[in-house]
């Protein structure tokens, strides 16, 4: 028995919120601004709650799964091709619906805090609830046009929010850098959406898998071209090799937009895709060595990166770019549920971590450089201690939240053969990288004595400290359902986890593996940050290439902006500016109204004012409409040669 | 008696008037200069076709084109009243009747 979920609220409420405050907020009242923008995704919370109650069966009227709710009226008809705007609810979808509206609620609980001050208050959280509406259209979607939508919609918000001081250039070009960069991703997922329409039919995800899961020899060819058009949408969004340079900078907006965007729900998006096409990468080896490989390899490179950078969210950034890698690792190796886990987890405490992070920054008046801060364990002991939390949680030490995902990716890993061997120890590796920078923020922002004795700081207002708290607790206790269950409980709509080659004592080794290179990361962080400061500077000294190279990012914005921007630039001021904008446009447009100006310049000779000329143009117009009825031309055409003959023999 | 006389005037006759006097009336349309002289051209194109309805209207016998013939003088008759009126009035304005120099819409 099926009752009626209402899923068309989840997105639908945050985008009357939007309205409301986007249109009438500058004049309400502020504590109207307030409970509207948090009504409206506490409200979608309770609906996508309320789902999940009836479908683990809590409520008599149980729902079975994937439930499917179309809009009656038809959307697009085209030929054959038919597509309606689906929502679609399955558990993949609960699972992200519910990260994204509770970890949404919760960010916007704590904007309260931290955007009290702000005079564009209202436009900040129309902002909010849009994005919240495009990710719960992304996540609900039942085709791949609909979350096309979504995907668009949420690279609008986080453009807006990311520019959202856009009075500072830096944070200005920041946002366009993100649109732009995201717009190549959208190139690859449109591409593959037209691939998809051309080999199947329709767009519709079940429909889609049900072809293929009904064809399992179908393997390659098309198939691969489609899964790594899709992946380079991905990797677009989800900030991976070699799309990732717009997310460091999308820093620029405010905090909890870092938070929530990037960083608990939009960047997930493509992992989300991945996950909900997996059927496509399924049948595609290729393909799905592709999602691993540039996950491992962005893991890998974003952690380096993240060792020596200086600006507190930055090194957020960074990390969570590489976190998203490990969740392509996890599809790539077709762990789609290890994926999904880390996803969640993820969510929790980096989340968790950008905000206690606004809190910091937010405490001792917009500071982030990490060297200027230090010794803020006394001072700010609630920040401190939920910090620690989610630096623990990312690190990967048990038993916390992180801990259980990454381990499950990396098993997952390990299990695939002799590749995935060493993708396996690449992300340990990465494991390691992530403890060092976590704990060397953690100490450089806590520990030691303060760098900047002048700074009053001040712990955080309630509205703030509540989301806080409740991310802490998730952040511990996400991880205890445990991957099996987990699994089990996805595995109708994105499969179930190939576990068959490995046992429990494997497991297990591997695990204690991964937590011993985190506690080294930690050991070794120790180490330089608390027992010998002066190490830094010594390698710092000892290998300058390296640390120029790690301090630079690689050197991956000056090579693009080389390779990409400024040719780019040279063609449109050279080509499309003066060529075809001030050559072609501008001489047809000159011509056109040449030629306009010409004939009007003779034939205004004819408005003479001068009766007599008019009457004479009437005549003779008279005249010619005469010789035009009276003469019969056709005879006279159609005899014209005989008449011509006639005269010569004459 | 003269056989001319008992003839009938032949159709062709009468639309050759008909004609000539239209045509007489375009042409002092075209080259008098004089606003009056205009006017009197105006009214020898009307009576040339008004020559023609008549013709017509004889030779087939159908009152219509008779009819015809007293509209077309009666909207003659007010459009001389109207037209004098505003020779007057140009006169006044202009103290010239002279056509090519009456040009502009304005006074």
């Amino acid at each position: 028995m099926n009752a009626d979920l209402h899923l068309w609220l989840i997105p639908l409420l945050p985008f009357a919120g939007f309205l409301i405050n986007g249109i009438l907020g500058r004049g309400l009242p502020k504590w109207l601004v307030t409970m509207i923008t948090l009504l409206a995704p506490l409200a979608s919370f309770c609906v996508v709650f309320n789902a999940s109650l009836g479908i683990f069966g809590f409520l008599p009227a149980f729902n079975s799964l994937p439930y499917v709710e179309t809009c009656p009226l038809p959307w697009i008809s085209a030929g054959l091709l038919h597509i309606d705007f689906s929502f679609v609810l399955d558990q993949l979808s609960l699972v992200m619906l519910l990260v994204v509206t509770g970890v949404g609620f919760l960010i916007h609980v704590y904007s309260v805090g931290y955007m009290g001050d702000d005079k564009g208050y209202a436009r900040y959280f129309s902002y909010l609830n849009l994005f919240l509406f495009f990710m719960t259209v992304l996540v609900l979607a039942g085709n791949a046009l609909v979350m096309f939508i979504g995907w668009e919609g949420v690279g609008l918000a986080s453009y807006l929010l990311i520019g959202f001081w856009f009075q500072k250039k830096s944070a200005a070009d920041a946002g366009k850098k993100a649109f732009i960069v995201n717009r190549i991703g959208d190139f690859g997922f449109l591409v593959g959406m037209f691939l998809l329409v051309a080999n199947f039919g329709t767009l519709t995800f079940s429909e889609i898998g049900a072809k293929l899961n009904a064809t399992p020899a179908w393997q390659g060819g098309v198939l691969t071209i489609i899964a790594l058009c899709l992946m380079l949408g991905a990797a677009g969004k989800s900030a991976q090799l070699p799309l990732y340079i717009w997310l460091p900078d999308a820093m620029e907006g405010p905090t909890p937009v870092s938070a929530l965007i990037h960083a608990a729900t939009m960047v997930t998006a493509g992992v989300y895709m991945v996950a909900r096409t997996h059927v496509l990468f399924d049948h595609s080896p290729v393909a799905l060595g592709v999602v691993a490989t540039v996950g491992a390899a962005t893991a890998i490179f974003a952690a380096t990166i993240a060792l020596v950078q200086n600006d507190i969210k930055r090194v957020l950034a960074y990390s969570t770019i590489s976190q998203l890698g490990y969740m392509f690792l996890g599809c790539g190796v077709a762990a789609y549920s290890a994926a999904i886990f880390h996803l969640m987890t993820h969510a929790f405490f980096k989340a968790l971590l950008f905000l206690a992070a606004g809190s910091v920054i937010h405490a001792i008046g917009g500071e982030q450089d990490l060297r200027k801060m230090g010794g803020l364990r006394k001072k700010l002991p609630v920040t401190f201690t939920i910090t620690t939390i989610g630096v623990l949680a990312i690190a990967g030490i048990f038993p916390f939240a992180g801990f259980f995902s990454k381990d499950a990716i990396l098993y997952a890993a390990f299990l695939q053969g002799t590749n995935g061997k060493i993708l396996w120890f690449v992300g340990l590796l990465t494991a390691l990288l992530t403890a060092f920078y976590m704990f060397r923020l953690w100490y450089l922002a806590f520990m030691g004595k303060p760098r900047s004795p002048e700074v009053h700081a001040h712990e955080c207002p309630w509205s703030m400290r509540g989301p806080l708290l409740i991310l802490a607790a998730l952040s511990i206790c996400g991880g205890w359902i445990g991957i099996e269950r987990f699994g089990t409980f996805l595995a109708p709509s994105i499969g179930a986890l190939p576990t068959e080659a490995g046992d429990w004592r494997l497991e297990i080794i591997l695990s204690i593996a991964t937590v011993a290179f985190a506690l080294e990361g930690w050991l070794i962080a120790d180490k330089f940050y608390r027992r010998k400061p002066e190490r830094p500077a010594q390698y710092v000294a000892a290998l300058p290439a390296s640390y120029k190279l790690l301090a630079n990012k690689y050197f991956i914005d000056e090579f693009y902006g080389t390779v990409v921007v400024k040719p780019l630039l040279a063609v449109s001021k050279f080509f499309l500016e003066w060529v075809v904008d001030i050559g072609i446009l501008g001489g047809v447009a000159w011509l056109l109204g040449g030629v306009a100006t010409f004939a009007g310049a003779i034939l205004q000779r004819w408005q003479s004012g001068n009766l007599r000329s008019y009457a004479a143009w009437l005549a003779a117009g008279a005249a010619a409409v005469l010789l035009f009825l009276l003469v019969p031309w056709a005879t006279v055409l159609a005899n014209l040669p005989a008449i011509h003959l006639g005269m010569t023999e004459h | 008696m003269n056989p001319l006389l008992t003839q009938e005037v032949p159709l062709s006759w009468y639309l050759l008037l008909s004609a000539v006097l239209f045509s007489l009336g375009v042409v002092g349309f075209l080259i008098k200069r004089n606003l009056i002289t205009v006017f009197m051209s105006i009214e020898l194109m009307l009576n040339g076709v008004n020559l023609s309805f008549v013709t017509f209207a004889h030779q087939w016998h159908a009152v219509k084109g008779q009819i015809f013939v007293f509209f077309v003088m009666m909207v003659a008759a007010a459009e001389a009243s109207v037209g004098l009126a505003i020779i007057i009035a140009v006169f006044r304005a202009r103290a010239t009747l002279a056509v090519d120099r009456i040009d502009r819409m304005k006074l």
